[in-house]
């Protein structure tokens, strides 16, 4: 999967551009940015939603374009749906500031199959690192999350779906 | 050709638009904070494949006229002219009745987009490379319900057998073929709903019969969604859905 690497002053400008809804994931980290390229009239920027219904999508967008345009550069974004934004695209980085933020980083497809599907306790609590966790809702606060409790601490937290 | 390709984004587009309407209904009105958040999830989901559709048929009409837009094929058509399924406008009652809709669209959502992911319009397939990933989750929770519901208690069983027995009747018009998806799928576009049907046909009697729910003995069924004929709820419907476009055309947030 190509990944922008070409323009490290553009990227370092896009990191500053964050998802509204975890603000410390920049998009860069969280792998919807998928193209950037220098046409004659100026950027264009190919970006690529996580969930079809992500309400965030339209901010996003505005933001990298006052960002960019801020910086000296005229800005087009273009939204683009294939290939379909998969939660492997998750930097390293990106995953590490999701656990710090409180919101467990998805686990592979089998993984997380078995978490959300048959109750098998694995996803490790983000404040106590139990895996002593129970899933209270398929569906959480956003649509790539699902609701958890810790039964050890009693911490209730977020768990980042896994998407493929 | 482009007539019948908008007409067919029309109808993948107003199934989830109107389903997404009726879970939308139940913000705030859910049976648990959970179930609620839940169906609400859903339902975005459903609007963002949508908007996909709608964008898309908007391109394929701006050719020959440049006032339709998104907005416009979601908010300004006449009854007749939205093509959902007669099963997507039935409107709330109790929670098996929900889950079982939502079970019923579910099964069938799933094998129509496995078939348009190899759609050669490259548009349609990857909108529905993008939207399996979220109807899987769908179908998931879901089928979960109908079979907790079930095997459940006499209370929750005897509601979702009637749940079934009243919705089953209208699960035949979305895998029945119409003349615009013969044409769709003959030209490599649309899905072949004979194929969809078998998947589905299997997937339902599955899930019912792990459920303790025995299947209808139904040989006929209701239709004319696709073609324009809806029940009394959809107007309903959409003068809530409307309401504001018609108020305020053109405005925006």
């Amino acid at each position: 999967m190509q990944t922008a690497t070409q323009h490290p002053d553009i990227e370092a400008l896009l990191e500053k551009v964050t998802d509204p809804e975890i603000p410390v994931l920049s998009i860069m980290d969280m792998g919807v940015v998928r193209s950037i390229e220098k046409q004659e009239e100026g950027l264009l920027v190919k970006i690529t939603p996580t969930y079809s219904g992500c309400p965030a999508m339209d901010t996003i967008a505005m933001e990298i374009k006052a960002t960019l345009e801020q910086a000296g550069y005229p800005t087009t974004v273009k939204l683009i749906l294939a290939p379909a934004w998969t939660t492997d695209w998750i930097t390293p980085r990106g995953r590490a500031r999701l656990e710090e933020y409180g919101i467990a980083a998805p686990l592979e497809a089998n993984a997380d199959k078995l978490a959300l599907m048959d109750g098998v306790r694995i996803v490790p609590c983000t404040r106590c690192g139990s895996t002593n966790t129970k899933m209270i809702s398929q569906f959480g606060s956003t649509a790539c999350k699902a609701l958890f409790q810790c039964e050890d601490c009693l911490e209730p937290f977020d768990y980042f779906k896994c998407l493929k | 050709m482009k007539d019948q390709l908008y007409q067919y984004l029309l109808m993948l587009g107003d199934n989830a638009m109107i389903l997404g309407h009726r879970l939308s209904e139940l913000c705030g009105h859910g049976p648990s904070l959970e179930t609620d958040i839940a169906l609400t999830n859903i339902s975005l989901d459903l609007f963002g494949q949508v908007r996909n559709y709608f964008q898309y048929a908007a391109e394929v009409k701006g050719e020959t006229n440049d006032e339709v837009t998104e907005d416009s094929i979601a908010f300004m058509r006449y009854p007749h002219e939205y093509r959902n399924t007669l099963l997507v406008e039935q409107p709330n009652k109790d929670f098996a009745f929900i889950i079982t809709r939502q079970f019923f669209f579910d099964a069938y959502h799933l094998p129509l987009l496995e078939a348009l992911m190899q759609s050669k319009d490259e548009q349609i397939a990857a909108i529905a490379h993008k939207s399996i990933k979220e109807v899987k989750y769908h179908l998931r929770f879901s089928s979960e319900w109908v079979k907790r519901l079930g095997d459940g208690t006499a209370e929750s069983h005897n509601r979702m057998q009637t749940a079934v027995d009243y919705l089953y009747p209208y699960i035949g018009e979305l895998v029945q073929e119409t003349p615009i998806e013969k044409e769709m799928k003959e030209q490599g576009i649309g899905a072949d709903l004979s194929l969809v049907r078998s998947k589905y046909y299997e997937k339902v009697k599955t899930v019912l019969q792990e459920a303790t729910l025995s299947t209808p003995q139904f040989f006929g069924f209701h239709d004319g969604g696709k073609k324009g004929v809806h029940s009394e709820h959809h107007s309903h419907i959409l003068s809530t859905l409307q309401y504001m476009q018609r108020t305020y055309p053109n405005m925006e947030w």
